[in-house]
């Protein structure tokens, strides 16, 4: 077989949306993965929130969040177009919540981060909350609304992209990837798979999440430092004629964090909790207490839904809570990995900048903050 | 000045003991370590696995500071025994935080548990910090048992209402031989500075670095505080006066 132009090692949300846009714009690639989809972009919740996930330090990564926010419906519209099935991309806003009094001092702190940035939100009493969420519980001390922070369902997303990506002409290797292939130039010249074979492209993008920087034969002067964060989430079933709630609950309950995201299929997503423990992926009995316990709290009507789901998965967490995107010191290695619990919103942004890479050679201005040469 | 600090025969160059929990990243967590100037970071180790890249170890080690295992989380003794000989296993080192609390909406120490763990763990040859509330008696119990040090709360953990019963405090200070360390409670430097004028030893702060809106400013603002604090206990404090006495007397005044 003929050299490809680029093999993309992880089919989550991130390698599938890359490997989508760049074979739709004329590349050949390839995406390899055993189990696509299946990792963390399964368990994740797909909320585009970078109002309500903005922090005090991180104003940089809250830019490249909103950035890519922006590309969401034209991509969204893009995905359903090329993969010929419904992408609901549900723009109507995140409530972030305080149940207690505490709760209700650490959401000023929130408000005021918000000021500061210049981000849309809005303060409501606890009534005017419940007028848009009639079953908060009444004792919620008020709220921020943020108009802006939408979601969408990533297993429709990445199932969608799978489609996409094979109907422009992207092939998708469901094997792994055991180690990176070096030409005799000592640039990376493709990957070899767990059954001995070799894929032989101009260009590696490694984009295997939480595990990007476990792959064989990576240089580790080139490798950024990617370590696994566990999220424990669960998903319960409601009847889709008869939601909870439609807007996206965030909040916290007696100092316990806590999100719930109602899809219109009745999921109703409950997440997730933020454990560094390696690469375990059980689901421990305290974190499905603790995720309830705060979500009764805020929404005590889910008390009567069956629960559909418990799972745990691996966020790819990087040293500054952002994304590593682009080449490497070693020719012909890339990466798209570090988005932490951003993948889902940072994916058309990602894909976007590292098309440049894959045609330019180097990432676009709007995301040279985020090369994979900060780290060094 | 020469103001050693000692636990257990090992002398410690800082006065601070920082926590790690609730910091918002890595990067953010190893410049709040650095500025701080602490030399141990105590680690929950029931939220870290060792052995895992880019962990808060990692970080520990890149910042040169010396890890201080912790049972956070655990209800019983039984339990904050099994997690320290866990510790010992996975830090090599004998020392160990115990923390035993009530419940979590309180994070109070259930100081019955505590006794028990700490009577067991000093058996085992534990270099034992035990952490507990503001009562002496209990604080007497455990130096009795061989802590090597006690670390009396100001206020509960992650409050940030700072020190509210330095009566208390003082009377822990004035009985104990071993270091006495102020540990939760504190919100911003002038507690940590409070809390070393009363005569503490060391402070440990957490929450109020890791969640403070700029941790690495306000990691630096309570190592500063601590170090002030500690300075002001040596210097000694002046006596409290109901009326002024002028700092320059007439004695020596030019008679004109």
């Amino acid at each position: 077989m003929s050299r490809l132009d680029a093999v993309i090692v992880g089919g989550g949300i991130i390698g599938l949306t890359v490997g989508w846009k760049a074979a739709a714009a004329g590349l050949r690639v390839v995406v390899c993965d055993p189990a696509p989809g299946r990792g963390a972009s399964w368990a994740a919740a797909g909320m585009l929130a970078p109002v309500t996930e903005a922090t005090a330090e991180e104003s940089e990564l809250t830019r490249v969040g909103l950035a890519s926010l922006t590309r969401w419906p034209r991509f969204a519209a893009d995905l359903a177009a090329d993969a010929g099935v419904d992408v609901e991309l549900r723009q109507d806003g995140t409530l972030q919540v305080a149940f207690d009094g505490d709760d209700r001092r650490a959401l000023d702190e929130l408000l005021a981060v918000h000021r500061r940035l210049g981000l849309d939100s809005q303060w409501r009493a606890s009534r005017q909350c419940r007028e848009l969420e009639p079953l908060l519980s009444p004792r919620i001390r008020g709220g921020l609304f943020a108009p802006g922070d939408w979601q969408i369902d990533p297993r429709v997303v990445v199932t969608a992209l799978i489609r996409a990506f094979a109907n422009r002409g992207g092939r998708l290797c469901r094997s792994s990837a055991r180690r990176l292939h070096f030409d005799a130039r000592n640039s990376v010249g493709g990957v070899e798979l767990a059954g001995g074979q070799v894929l032989a492209a101009g260009a590696v993008v490694i984009a295997a999440g939480a595990h990007s920087a476990v792959l064989g034969g990576l240089p580790p002067e080139a490798t950024p430092p990617v370590r696994p964060i566990k999220g424990e989430i669960l998903r319960l079933r409601a009847d889709p004629e008869d939601l909870p709630f439609t807007r996206t609950i965030r909040g916290t309950a007696r100092g316990r964090s806590v999100y719930l995201v109602a899809r219109s299929s009745g999921e109703v997503v409950v997440g997730a909790t933020m454990q560094e423990a390696g690469f375990d992926t059980t689901v421990r009995s305290g974190a499905v207490h603790d995720l309830l316990h705060a979500a009764i709290d805020l929404v005590p009507a889910i008390e009567e839904l069956p629960i559909e789901e418990t799972l745990a998965a691996l966020r790819p967490g990087t040293p500054d809570n952002a994304p590593v995107l682009g080449p490497s010191s070693t020719p012909g290695l890339l990466f798209a990995t570090g988005h932490h619990r951003n993948g889902v919103l940072l994916a058309p942004f990602t894909a976007d900048a590292m098309l440049e890479v894959l045609t330019t050679g180097a990432l676009p201005a709007e995301a040279a903050s985020l090369g994979a040469g900060r780290f060094r | 000045m020469d103001d050693p600090f000692e636990i257990g025969g090992t002398t410690l160059s800082s006065r601070l003991i920082l926590g790690t929990g609730g910091a918002p990243s890595m990067d953010i967590l190893e410049s709040a370590i650095r500025a701080s100037g602490t030399d141990m970071v105590t680690v929950a180790l029931r939220r870290v696995v060792p052995g895992v890249a880019g962990s808060v170890l990692d970080v520990c080690e890149r910042a040169g500071v010396r890890v201080l295992p912790n049972t956070a989380g655990c209800r019983t003794a039984r339990e904050a025994v099994l997690t320290a000989q866990a510790a010992r296993e996975a830090f090599e080192t004998d020392w160990v935080k115990v923390e035993v609390v009530a419940d979590d909406r309180t994070l109070l120490p259930d100081t019955v548990e505590l006794v028990d763990a700490v009577e067991a763990l000093a058996d085992l040859g534990f270099i034992v910090l035990a952490y507990t509330n503001d009562d002496p008696v209990i604080a007497m119990r455990l130096a009795a048992l061989g802590c090597a040090a006690v670390m009396p709360l100001g206020s509960p953990i992650g409050s940030g209402m700072g020190i509210r019963n330095p009566y208390n405090l003082a009377m822990i200070r004035e009985q104990l031989t071993v270091p006495v360390i102020l540990d939760a409670g504190i919100g911003t430097a002038s507690d940590a500075a409070l809390a070393m004028e009363l005569g503490c030893d060391a402070v440990l702060a957490a929450s109020a670095v890791t969640r403070a809106r700029h941790p690495e400013i306000m990691a630096e603002a309570i190592g500063l505080a601590v170090r002030s604090g500690r300075l002001a206990h040596l210097g000694g404090r002046i006596p409290r006066r109901l009326y002024a006495e002028a700092s320059t007397t007439s004695v020596g005044l030019p008679e004109l």
